[in-house]
């Protein structure tokens, strides 16, 4: 008996071992949203559009989007009609890229050129309350469409960074995206599903927050938790990271907004 | 102007709803620089702190989720099994199959002996990139504390 657990607890170590110097990437018919973990609840919480807070969001953005704003004032209705037709699909590419800045935006920051470029107006606050909900309100049209990241060519450097800083371990606790989600994604932690960390369904409600929140909020939250110094909000490493995380979760159903715990 | 979260927050809810968050503790108090010791073998056979542990202070700590963080990744004869981690080997009956020495080294430096172990070594100063300020220059747990953990996980026999 004794033996017998002696050798369990031997080959769980030499698992781990390998999984870490593995490093493989998840097969694409291993790929699972965030969802699939969660309670039956928080499932239905997120099907229901009456249970789902986002859905709050969401009409907050629909206004958003009726509103002339900045010198033009000028609508995004005015240029784009219909969100549910002309955003449609949108949200499953990005990031993509911005020939101006010579690098890739987020959907938030895509907006954001829009509302300066476009409209004369202010930039909107990143992770501030109505750049989450128009963020929300035009990926929201994308609901259940696959992830489909854009073939560009110019998008691979910037892809392969974030391939290279999911990969690279941080922090005190020495750990990368990687030791998690790629390898330890059926595992738990402390009892919380670890999950593959997909970024399928942002912005997303999450219950711990009570809020609405960006997936940039959710990487800073695995950050500190590996008690690794932050990037700053709308840093150029965040971008690269949600390109690989969406390279990565091509074929998923989008989901905004998504509930997760 | 940006309404940036600052997601530090670690009351008994989120440790309860969100597996991270309870990493994200602030430490309570400074800890000393690291003392040297000597490996032989797999083992660390002379106490850190010159002095053996505490076995009841070790059984605290090991259920400590915000300080040794044991639990988020190993189960064990300890607190409830569905707030404990399936990451690591389960710890029952260790003291049988390690000696005090053994485990002295696995908690002090597994990398010592698995260099790509997910298990962080305990009394080393972190050298991977973008160590936050709270966390710099310090291992995770003190000599003294780890002795206690020795002298617990030196209990668990079967
Ligand atoms: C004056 C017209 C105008 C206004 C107002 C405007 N946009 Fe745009 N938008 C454009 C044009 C033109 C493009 C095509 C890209 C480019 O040339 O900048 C675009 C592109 C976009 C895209 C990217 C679409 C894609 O297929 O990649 C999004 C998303 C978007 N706008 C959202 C908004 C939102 C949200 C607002 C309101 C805050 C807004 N836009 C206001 C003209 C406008
Ligand atoms: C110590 C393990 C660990 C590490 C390291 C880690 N994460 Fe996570 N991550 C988790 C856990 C656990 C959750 C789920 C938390 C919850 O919601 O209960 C999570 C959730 C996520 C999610 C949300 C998934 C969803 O369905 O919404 C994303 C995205 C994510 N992590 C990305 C990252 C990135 C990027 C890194 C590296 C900077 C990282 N994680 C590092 C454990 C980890």
């Amino acid at each position: 008996m004794r033996r017998l657990r002696f050798s369990v607890a031997g080959g769980l170590l030499a698992a781990v071992a390998c999984g870490m110097a593995g490093a493989a990437e998840i097969a694409p018919q291993d790929r699972r949203s965030g969802a699939d973990f969660m309670s039956a609840e928080s499932r239905a919480m997120q099907a229901e559009d009456a249970a789902n807070p986002g859905m709050l969001w969401v009409l907050d953005g629909e206004r958003l989007w009726q509103a002339p704003a900045g010198a033009a004032a000028k609508s995004c209705a005015d240029c784009h009609g219909a969100a549910q037709t002309s955003m449609r699909g949108v949200a499953t590419r990005y990031p993509a890229f911005d020939a101006r800045a010579n690098r890739p935006v987020d959907l938030a920051g895509r907006i954001n050129l829009c509302r300066t470029g476009q409209q004369n107006a202010t930039a909107l606050a990143l992770d501030g309350q109505d750049l989450l909900a128009l963020t929300a309100y035009v990926a929201h049209p994308s609901r259940g469409l696959p992830v489909t990241p854009e073939a560009d060519a110019r998008l691979v450097p910037f892809r392969e960074n974030g391939r290279r800083l999911f990969e690279r371990r941080m922090g005190q606790l020495d750990l990368a995206c990687a030791s998690c989600h790629d390898d330890n994604w059926r595992g738990r932690l402390g009892g919380s599903p670890i999950t593959q960390g997909q970024p399928n369904g942002y912005p997303l409600y999450r219950l711990e927050w009570q809020a609405l929140g960006s997936l940039q909020r959710r990487m800073r939250n695995c950050m500190v938790g590996v008690r690794a110094e932050p990037y700053e909000l709308g840093a150029p490493e965040y971008i690269d990271l949600e390109l690989y995380l969406m390279s990565r979760a091509a074929g998923l159903p989008l989901e905004t907004p998504a509930v997760r715990p | 102007m940006t309404a940036s979260p600052a997601d530090t927050s670690s009351s008994l809810a989120s440790v309860l709803a969100a597996g991270l968050a309870i990493f994200a503790a602030p430490p309570l108090y400074a800890q000393e620089a690291p003392l040297a010791y000597a490996v032989a073998g797999d083992a660390i056979e002379r106490p850190l702190a010159g002095q053996a542990g505490d076995a009841a202070r070790g059984a605290a700590l090991m259920g400590d989720r915000h300080k040794s963080l044991c639990v988020l990744c190993h189960s064990g004869p300890f607190g409830p099994v569905q707030l404990q981690g399936t990451l690591a080997p389960d710890l029952t009956g260790i003291g049988d199959r390690l000696s005090p020495g053994q485990i002295r080294l696995r908690i002090v430096d597994m990398k010592a002996l698995q260099p790509e172990s997910l298990m962080p070594a305990y009394y080393r100063i972190a050298d991977a990139p973008r160590v936050a300020a709270a966390w710099r220059e310090k291992p995770l747990l003190t000599a003294g504390e780890i002795e206690d953990l020795v002298a617990y996980l030196s209990t668990l026999k079967e």
